[in-house]
């Protein structure tokens, strides 16, 4: 319990230094959003009127603390682009990044873990050797390009889906899925590819070690020690890994969603990147960021869960 | 096993040294001048003259590759020049004292770990603006916590070991122990550090690059080039295709080249 406390305490200060940094490091860019708003043609009254009312002249960090607690209630600050709240911009486009995000990671585990055990097992082997060589190949090509090969591919060649063709989940939530396959293949891969090699080794490592000598000379059989006992020593590098992995994953959707023309919040990040609309950046970032230190926190209870050992020391 | 090895390293040096030949190549001598655009030849497939064929504006995209292969390798030189400096001597220091220092910069660290780099990349574009410097800049600074961390680690693993103390008995000063004495020692680690920084950075670049937000036209980048030639994927496949193996093959290299180092310094 100290140890989830303590671990839980250390993600909340996280939290708040990451959404301070970002805060801050958007407060200190040129360029004044009153201005940004007003246009260039707006009299320096109207302009200063508008600090104000927005707040601006408040020193750094009350605008930072008073920031905070509306990010917390909800409300995410206002486009400069648009006029409208970042939170409905963003809100229909958190479910689309996270579909994509979830599909990617459920692939990448239901392919890497068995593939791992059996490499691992196998070791030396003709289909280890194969994977090997394959799994290589593949961790050395970027997702965005996978994605085009799998578009021109399954898409243009095999018409097995309609580049471009993107469902809306709110109009059919099969086909909204159906459509968001082959985008997490493309993602999943590389970090598959990733995840076989490690557990493999780590797989490898294990079996050498007494305690399986043990469990076969009881009488298991290699599946049993193999999932029984091995499994679960082997599996504990592979945690981390795959915690890393959901967090790259977030970010990889983002660049899969440009190949893939998916109106998630990847596309409203790089229009707004490009239109210099920083509340809407500034919200994007800082809910990526929780995601991930929420993660990291998961994987750490996970950790410590499946590895006693692992104390706050 | 032993054989395997050396098989990754000698395949991963050949593959670097071909890709690395033809980009220096290409620094100097194109077949066509990259940016000179023949509406003539637009999108044709490939051809004596044109061995990759033609791009949308009629330019010859295996010199495209060439002078955007030049163009990601130098993104990533000076990506992993910042991210491996600034991360040996982060690295080092806190390291070699531990202390306060340390557990501050190791906590910055861990919190910029936890950041997917291409994401911190994101942020610092929007921040100090898009083309090749801002690019290296923000790719560099996102790289120097998983340099700083693996130089840590080496650093606390040497500062203990019996010819520091040795060194330290005869006088010999902290900055000189770090970096005539340690950082030697620390080489084959580091070293596999910087070929697979390597191969992340020339992976961010080109998803940089294919954002839009990395390389600016008409200057010729890999991840460019792919998202220009996405329109026409199914008329003229070879412009998505040529550009893409090349650089696969150009990470290709420097992963195995990486894993060579990496378990031969196992050994």
């Amino acid at each position: 319990m100290k140890y989830v406390a303590k671990k839980l305490a250390g993600m909340l200060i996280t939290l708040l230094v990451v959404s301070f940094l970002v805060f801050a490091a958007f407060a200190v860019i040129p360029g004044d959003p009153a201005t940004a708003m007003l246009g260039t043609e707006a009299t320096p009254e109207s302009v200063e009127a508008l600090r104000e009312q927005m707040g601006l002249n408040e020193p750094l960090l009350l605008r930072f603390g008073s920031w905070a607690v509306r990010f917390v209630q909800g409300d995410f600050g206002t486009s400069y682009r648009y006029s409208m709240p970042v939170r409905d911009m963003i809100a229909e486009k958190i479910p689309v990044t996270l579909t994509l995000t979830v599909l990617s990671f459920l692939m990448m585990t239901a392919v890497s873990i068995p593939l791992g055990i059996f490499c691992g097992h196998h070791a030396g082997g003709r289909a280890d050797r194969t994977v090997l060589v394959i799994d290589q190949v593949i961790m050395s090509v970027p997702p965005f390009f996978s994605g085009i090969l799998i578009t021109l591919l399954f898409g243009l060649v095999l018409h097995l889906f309609t580049p471009g063709g993107y469902v809306s989940y709110t109009v059919s939530p099969l086909g909204f899925v159906g459509y968001l396959v082959f985008p997490s293949v493309a993602i999943a891969l590389p970090k598959a590819a990733m995840a076989v090699k490690l557990l493999r080794t780590s797989v490898l490592s294990e079996m050498k070690l007494d305690y399986v000598r043990t469990a076969y000379s009881r009488g298991n059989r290699t599946k049993a020690v193999l999932y029984r006992h091995v499994l679960k020593n082997a599996m504990i590098p592979v945690v981390t890994f795959l915690g890393m992995a959901l967090a790259d994953m977030v970010a990889g959707s983002i660049v899969i969603e440009q190949v893939f023309n998916i109106p998630g919040l990847g596309r409203i990040l790089l229009t707004s990147i490009s239109n210099r609309d920083y509340p809407v950046v500034q919200a994007i970032i800082v809910f990526i960021a929780f995601l991930v230190i929420f993660t990291n926190f998961l994987v750490d209870l996970i950790y410590q869960r499946m590895d006693p050992r692992i104390t706050l020391d | 096993m032993k054989k395997k090895h050396s098989k990754n390293l000698m395949i991963g040096a050949w593959l670097t040294g071909i890709m690395l030949a033809l980009i220096l190549v290409g620094f100097f001598w194109t077949p066509y001048d990259p940016e000179t655009m023949d509406s003539t030849a637009k999108l044709s497939g490939v051809s004596l003259s044109h061995l990759m064929g033609c791009d949308n504006f009629g330019r010859d995209i295996f010199s495209r590759v060439l002078k955007g292969g030049g163009t990601t390798l130098l993104v990533a030189l000076g990506t992993v020049g910042i991210g491996a400096a600034c991360g040996v001597v982060l690295g080092a220091f806190t390291g070699y004292f531990g202390g306060v220092l340390d557990e501050l910069l190791m906590r910055a660290n861990d919190v910029l770990f936890a950041f997917p780099s291409i994401l911190l990349a994101l942020v610092f574009v929007t921040l100090i603006g898009s083309g090749t410097w801002n690019v290296i800049i923000a790719l560099g600074i996102a790289f120097i916590p998983s340099f700083a961390r693996i130089v840590r680690g080496e650093f606390i693993r040497c500062k203990n070991m019996d010819y520091v103390k040795s060194a330290r008995l005869a006088g010999v000063g902290h900055l000189r122990i770090m970096f005539v004495h340690i950082l030697p020692n620390t080489l084959p680690v580091l070293l596999s550090a910087i070929l697979i920084g390597f191969n992340n950075a020339v992976l961010a670049e080109a998803g940089m690059s294919y954002l839009g937000i990395g390389v600016q036209p008409p200057q010729a980048s890999l991840g460019r080039m792919l998202s220009e030639a996405q329109t026409y994927l199914f008329s003229a496949p070879g412009f998505a295709l040529f550009p893409g193996i090349f650089l696969i093959l150009l990470v290709l290299g420097f992963s195995l080249l990486g894993e060579g180092v990496k378990d031969m310094g196992r050994r």
